[in-house]
C-alpha cells in the first residue's frame, strides 16, 4: 500500500450487505445478527457516490481511474456489490469464508486489512460513516491503523488536488462545536457522512452493464489469513447475551380542545419532569 | 488495585457533565489516571482533582491535536503503557469512539462502543439496532477499551480531593497522517449539547422552518433543541442537530416530538428516551405508538401555551 500508482486513480470502496432497518432486525440464537431482508448499507452508498464523483471530476474511467467494491460476508453478501456495480463500480470483490462468522469490528479490520494489502495498492480506500447494523465506527479507524495509512473520517465533503504522486485530499468535518478542515496525502482511508452527496440510483443502462462486470471470489486461505485470526475466534469482544428491548406501550394520546399546552404541563408535572 | 485511564479530549473551562461521569465510573472501578489532550487551566485541574486523581498525563507536544485522530491514539497507548492501566475510558463522541478504535489495534485490545451500564466483571451493556436490543459484551483481552454514552452513570465525587500531579509524554506520531489545517467554532446557543441534554424538543417537517417556539420551550425546560432529517435537509437547522438513524442517537428523560410523522428511521434514534411526548397534526403519526403522551394538535397554539404555562407556575 506504499506508493500511489501513478497516473490513474484506484479508488477501493468498503459496502456491506446489512439488514433492512425498515423491517424489524433481529440478532439469533447465535448471537450473530440475522441478514434476511439485506440491503447495501445506506450509508456506504455515501461512499460509493463519493469515488464516482472523484473520478468523474478527473477524467473518468478515460483517464484510467478504477472503482472497485468491496464486501466481506456471507453469500448472499455479493447482493451489496452487486448494486455498487449496477451504481457505477467498475468491478467488484467479495471475501467469504465461513471462519469470518461473528467477527467483531477488530476482526473485520483486520480480514479488510489483509484484503486490501492482497488486492492492493490502491489510493483511496472509501467507507461510510458507520455501518446501520453495528454501528460502531471503529473499523474505519482500524484500517488505518493496520494499513498504516492516514484517516480521514466523517467527511462532508471532499476535494482531490490531482497530480502525479502528489495528489492531495481536502475535506470538511463537522463536530458539534467547530468545523474542522482536513488535508491528508494518499493514499489515505476516508469515510464520509451522509452530508456529502445525493447518492445516484441505478439505472436500466447500469444495471445492464453490471451484468458484464466481473465480481472476484476470494476465501480467507487466498490472502493469507488463518481461520482463528478472524471470526469469534479472532474477535477481541464477544456478545454474551442479547434481549430485544421491550416494545413500548401507548401512552395516553389527547385532541386539543384549547388547553393541550396545560396539559402537557400538568403531564410533566406529574412525571416530576419539570 | 486495577488502574482505570480515562481519556479526557478537549479541556474546557470546567469539567463537562459527561467527564465527571466517566470519572466517577472509573473511581469505581479502581484508581483513575487521566490522559488529558488538550490545554487544561487550574478549574479544569481541581476538577479533575475532586474525583482523587492523582496523575494527570499530558503530551509532551501540541502536534497530538494538529493531526486527525492518530495523535491522540499513539498518546493515549504511551498512556496505557506507562500507567499499566487494564481498562481505559472513553467519552462516546465520534472522535472518541476512533480513538478507541485506533488504540484497540496498537494495544491488541477489544473496544465496546455506546456503554450504557457497566458489571463489576466488565460485562458491558449497550443498545443495538438503534435501541431496539440490549446486548450484553464483553472484552475478551487483557485491557478493556470502553467508551461510555453519556447520563448512563451518576457523577459522585471521591471522598477526599488532590491536587493532581502533571506528567508529560514523549509521543511517536505515526508517519502517514490527515492534518487539521483549520477549525471554526461554531456560535454558543447556550443550551445542552444534544448527547447530554435531559431533555430534547425536536422538529420535524411539521415546524414548517419554524423552530421559534420549539426553541423556547426547550428554554423554559432547559433542554436541547433536535431536528429530524427531514428539517436539516430543508436546512431549517444545522446538521448536527439531526437524530435518528443517521445522526444522533439520544436518550434523555424526556423527548418531545414535534411534528414528526415518526419514520422507522428517526423512532431509532429516540426509542430509547425515558418519556417520550408526541404533538402532531395528524393522528395517524407513527410517533403516537411510542408516546407516553401524545396530542393531537397545531404545534403553534400547544408549544407557547405550554411554555407560558411552565412560566405561569414559576418553574
Amino acid at each position: 500500500m506504499d506508493e500511489a500508482t501513478a497516473g490513474g486513480l484506484r479508488i477501493a470502496v468498503l459496502v456491506k450487505h446489512v439488514p433492512d432497518a425498515q423491517f424489524d432486525r433481529h440478532i439469533g440464537e447465535d448471537l450473530t445478527t440475522v441478514r434476511t431482508e439485506s440491503i447495501l448499507s445506506e450509508l456506504d452508498e455515501y461512499a460509493l457516490e463519493a469515488a464516482l464523483q472523484l473520478v468523474e471530476a478527473h477524467g473518468g474511467a478515460a483517464a484510467g481511474h478504477r472503482v472497485t467494491a468491496i464486501t466481506m460476508g456471507p453469500a448472499a453478501a455479493v447482493g451489496a456489490v452487486k448494486k455498487s456495480l449496477q451504481i457505477g463500480a467498475d468491478d467488484g470483490v467479495h471475501l467469504t469464508d465461513e471462519a469470518l462468522t461473528g467477527s467483531d469490528a477488530s476482526a473485520t479490520s483486520k480480514a479488510l486489512a489483509a484484503l486490501l494489502r492482497h488486492l492492493g495498492p490502491f489510493d483511496l480506500i472509501l467507507t461510510g460513516m458507520a455501518s446501520t447494523d453495528g454501528e460502531t465506527s471503529l473499523v474505519p479507524a482500524q484500517l488505518a491503523e493496520r494499513l498504516g495509512l492516514p484517516q480521514v473520517t466523517f467527511a462532508a465533503s471532499l476535494e482531490l488536488t490531482p497530480g502525479d504522486g502528489d495528489r492531495t485530499l481536502s475535506a470538511r468535518r463537522d463536530n458539534d462545536t467547530y468545523a474542522e478542515t482536513i488535508e491528508s496525502s494518499l493514499p489515505a482511508v476516508v469515510s464520509v457522512t451522509d452530508q456529502i452527496n445525493e447518492p445516484r440510483y441505478p439505472n436500466f443502462k447500469g444495471i445492464m452493464a453490471a451484468k458484464k462486470k466481473q465480481i472476484q471470489v476470494l476465501s480467507l486461505a487466498d490472502i493469507g489469513l488463518q481461520q482463528d485470526e478472524v471470526g469469534l475466534a479472532g474477535s477481541w469482544t464477544r456478545v454474551e447475551a442479547a434481549a430485544p428491548r421491550p416494545p413500548r406501550n401507548q401512552g395516553t394520546v389527547i385532541t386539543d380542545e384549547g388547553d393541550a399546552g396545560v396539559r402537557l404541563v400538568d403531564f410533566l408535572a406529574g412525571q416530576k419532569l419539570l | 488495585m486495577t488502574t482505570v485511564l480515562v481519556f479526557l479530549d478537549h479541556a474546557g473551562a470546567s469539567l463537562a457533565k459527561s467527564e465527571r461521569e466517566l470519572l466517577s465510573l472509573g473511581a469505581s472501578l479502581g484508581e483513575v489516571t487521566v490522559a488529558l489532550a488538550g490545554d487544561a487551566d487550574q478549574a479544569y485541574l481541581d476538577g479533575v482533582g475532586s474525583y482523587g486523581v492523582q496523575q494527570v498525563y499530558r503530551p509532551d507536544s501540541a502536534a497530538v491535536s494538529e493531526v486527525l485522530v492518530a495523535g491522540k491514539a499513539a498518546f493515549l497507548a504511551e498512556a496505557v503503557r506507562t500507567t499499566g492501566a487494564g481498562i481505559v475510558l472513553l467519552g462516546n463522541s465520534y472522535e472518541a469512539k476512533e480513538i478507541a478504535a485506533r488504540l484497540g489495534v496498537r494495544l491488541g485490545a477489544g473496544v465496546i462502543t455506546d456503554v450504557v451500564a457497566l458489571a463489576a466483571d466488565l460485562t458491558a451493556t449497550k443498545s443495538d439496532f438503534a435501541g431496539s436490543y440490549t446486548v450484553d459484551c464483553r472484552v475478551t483481552t487483557d485491557v478493556a477499551i470502553l467508551t461510555v454514552k453519556p447520563n448512563s452513570f451518576d457523577a459522585i465525587e471521591a471522598g477526599g480531593p488532590s491536587s493532581p500531579h502533571e506528567v508529560r509524554l514523549p509521543v511517536d506520531l505515526p508517519a502517514a497522517v490527515a492534518r487539521v489545517t483549520g477549525r471554526v467554532d461554531k456560535p454558543v446557543s447556550g443550551r445542552p449539547e444534544l448527547a447530554e441534554a435531559r431533555v430534547i424538543v425536536a422538529g420535524g417537517r411539521g415546524v414548517n422552518g419554524d423552530f421559534t417556539p420549539l426553541e423556547a420551550l426547550a428554554d423554559a425546560l432547559g433542554g436541547a433543541v433536535g431536528a429530524s432529517r427531514a428539517a436539516t435537509d430543508a436546512g431549517w437547522i444545522e446538521h448536527s442537530a439531526q437524530i435518528g438513524q443517521t445522526g444522533k442517537t439520544v436518550s434523555p428523560q424526556l423527548y418531545i416530538s414535534v411534528g414528526i410523522s415518526g419514520a422507522i428511521q428517526q423512532k431509532a434514534g429516540m426509542q430509547t428516551s425515558k418519556v417520550i411526548v408526541a404533538i402532531n397534526k395528524d393522528a395517524d403519526s407513527p410517533v403516537f405508538e411510542i408516546a407516553d403522551f401524545g396530542i393531537v394538535g397545531d404545534l403553534f397554539t400547544v408549544l407557547p401555551q405550554a411554555t407560558e404555562e411552565i412560566r405561569k407556575r414559576g418553574l
